[in-house]
């Protein structure tokens, strides 16, 4: 019995198909979402592109962030670790007469709290994105230059049997150029 | 009567829709390897201008703070001005790109990363004023907030504190704002250098290969710390203000100075960007990204700021006059009638009577012309940041200390440096980096095309870009294989 027999959709290669605009890239998607792979699904697909397209969720599908969390996150951490920091700072005055004044000043301690919470509410959004954004990792090796000059490409992993039908696919809507690569 | 003169279609668009996104990527990435000869020329002032500020700060080491005419009641008088005013021209960068972005005003897209890198440079160049005003340079941690040998932190009632912690976050997140809104053109770059370069951008672009993913967490990001940037700006320089506004010194106890310091900061930023927005299309031969409907839109907002500039002023002068504090009111009397009464009616001139010429649509389409103005205005923002400070350290409320004091060439020559160091920053950033940002103007030239002008002034949408007239394509999940 082969392979792929007991295991019909075991991805054997990445394929990226290049194209000239944003339109073929969408038709191909569209025909992906109407089954014209058998076992592939816009799951599968990475769409790699010059821009962002702004209605790629209406092609693609939601897909939830993080973002907003470490972002969230990161300004509470700012505010609260920024007051406490500051308050504890303030407490080494303890030791010497403050003339009456209050030894730790909630109204510029609001100010500067205020200021940390900005400060590590873009560090947990600049963490989030590295992590949602799957940066800083080795990368795959399906990539082309022409990517970032004009050319649209969609990368999918796909099984022996789902090769023939996507090149099928990708020629329907004029794909430029195909590459790919076997999985290790 | 003659019918108005009426603009073509192809005047009064933003961009040449028409671009083709290739040659984006090939016009922006030749500017970084062969600028017109002015770029040269604006590097060797700038060196220059450096190298005499290098000079006078090493005769300013070597004799103490006499030479730079600094006494008793004049503790800093023109460093403090310059320090103030760079950290206004910082503002106008990354304040107007965040609120651009955040309303979808898409003609922000060819100029911004040159305004946000003003801001970075700005920042960066205000910061050595309170250095260079120590006089003992060597103790520069001074200006931080730090933990002394006896156990002590400084005082965090001081709006100088509030300055260090202000100034070094808009500092951090604007540089992060500048970088990662960068990091799909370093893909760019990165995919057509070679050699330092390569290497270079290869590491600073983290890996960006234009995912779908990529591109989905990079706009929720940029959106992010844009809305964080805005208030952030706001808050530093009314911090900044703060400096002046919490001490009692009559003509700065002003409630009205927050929000002045503030609309300061957007005038004299704005002008900036008007000088360096023609400047670098003169260098870079960016006529095609930085056009005229572009410029006049910054010219406009301009004079809009400027009148909210005036208003402010008037507002200051006519609540210290009515609040009948004297003292005040003679330094309010003092500065239109006393010994710096030129530079206050100069002031507003430039800065209140001067935008006028903003309204005139020869004006925004002649360059030149434009270019002197945009100086002359930041010319009245730099005399309105002395005006501020001078005045009211020659008449505070002690009559023995009554001392009217002009700067000294010491300190006119480090401020002159001090733009020498901005333009080096800035002229280096411009070679290296791409500034103007492709994959945005990419995508405003993909949106206007998509557009089609029904009159010269209105625009109806055409199509969005997705083929969604198929059931199929609506968002409904696809969860399940078949056939």
């Amino acid at each position: 019995m082969a392979v792929s027999d007991a295991f019909p959709f075991q991805k054997t290669k990445r394929m990226l198909g290049l194209f000239g605009n944003f339109d073929a890239a969408f038709e191909v998607i569209a025909d992906i979402r109407r089954y014209k792979v058998p076992g592939l699904t816009v799951n599968d697909v990475t769409l790699k592109s010059p821009i962002e397209h702004p209605d790629i969720e209406r092609v693609l599908g939601e897909r939830p962030s993080n973002i907003p969390k470490f972002a969230f996150w990161g300004g509470l951490f700012g505010l609260v670790f920024g007051f406490i920091f500051l308050a504890s700072a303030q407490a080494n005055f303890l030791a010497m007469p403050q003339g009456g004044k209050a030894i730790i000043t909630v109204p510029s301690n609001i100010v500067l709290a205020y200021e940390m919470m900005i400060m590590f509410g873009v560090l947990g959004t600049l963490v989030g994105f590295i992590i949602g954004g799957k940066l800083m990792r080795k990368s795959e090796g399906l990539y082309d230059t022409a990517i970032s000059v004009d050319q649209i490409g969609i990368v999918i992993e796909v099984s022996q049997e789902q090769e023939q039908p996507l090149r099928e696919l990708f020629s329907k809507h004029n794909v430029i150029e195909v590459h790919e690569e076997t999985l290790p | 009567m003659p019918e108005p003169k009426r603009l073509t279609p192809k005047q009064v668009k933003d961009i040449d829709e028409n671009i083709a996104w290739a040659k984006i990527n090939a016009d922006v990435l030749r500017s970084m390897e062969n600028p017109r000869k002015g770029y040269g020329v604006a590097m060797f002032i700038s060196v220059a201008l450096f190298s005499v500020m290098i000079y006078a700060e090493i005769f300013q080491y070597m004799f103490g703070m006499g030479p730079a005419a600094l006494n008793t009641s004049h503790m800093w008088d023109l460093y403090i001005s310059t320090f103030v005013f760079w950290i206004g021209m910082s503002h106008s960068g990354t304040l107007l790109s965040a609120i651009l972005h955040i309303i979808h005003a898409d003609w922000r897209k060819p100029i911004y990363r040159f305004a946000e890198a003003m801001t970075t440079f700005s920042l960066l160049t205000a910061g050595i004023f309170p250095v260079i005003h120590l006089g003992r340079v060597w103790n520069f941690y001074w200006v931080l907030p730090y933990v002394s040998d006896r156990g002590l932190w400084p005082n965090f009632r001081s709006p100088l504190i509030w300055d260090a912690f202000a100034i070094s976050t808009y500092l951090t997140s604007s540089i992060l704002f500048l970088y990662i809104g960068m990091i799909p053109d370093l893909a760019i770059c990165r995919d057509a250098a070679k050699g330092w370069r390569k290497r270079l951008y290869t590491w600073l672009s983290l890996g960006w290969r234009g995912d779908d993913a990529q591109w989905r967490s990079f706009r929720i990001t940029y959106l992010i710390i844009a809305c964080f940037l805005i208030p952030l700006a706001v808050s530093v320089h009314s911090i900044v203000s703060m400096d002046f506004a919490m001490a009692i010194m009559p003509g700065w106890h002003v409630t009205t100075f927050p929000p002045y310091f503030v609309a300061g900061a957007l005038f004299s930023g704005c002008a900036g960007i008007i000088t360096l927005f023609i400047l670098l299309r003169y260098f870079f031969a960016f006529e095609h990204f930085m056009t005229m409907p572009i410029l006049d839109k910054v010219c406009r907002l301009t004079f809009v700021i400027a009148m909210v500039w005036t208003y402010l002023n008037l507002i200051e002068f006519a609540s210290v006059w009515y609040g009948h504090d004297i003292p005040s009111k003679e330094v309010l009397i003092a500065k239109a009638t006393g010994p710096y009464s030129p530079l206050f009616w100069t002031m507003m001139f430039l800065g209140s009577v001067l935008p006028f010429s903003l309204l005139s649509g020869w004006v925004r389409r002649n360059m030149y012309v434009l270019f002197f103005i945009s100086v002359l205005l930041n010319v009245g923002m730099w005399v309105e940041r002395w005006m501020i400070v001078a005045p009211t350290l020659s008449l505070g409320y002690h009559p023995q200390a009554f001392n009217i004091m002009w700067p000294s060439w010491v300190e006119w020559a480090i401020v002159g440096g001090s733009f020498g160091w901005f333009g080096i920053l800035f002229l280096v950033f411009v070679k290296v980096f791409p500034s103007v940002s492709m994959y945005e103007v990419k995508e405003m030239v993909y949106h206007r095309k998509r557009t089609i002008y029904v009159h010269d002034d209105e625009m109806m949408e055409l199509h969005s870009g997705v083929p969604d007239s198929e059931e199929s394509l609506r968002p409904a999940p696809q969860t399940t294989g078949g056939s």
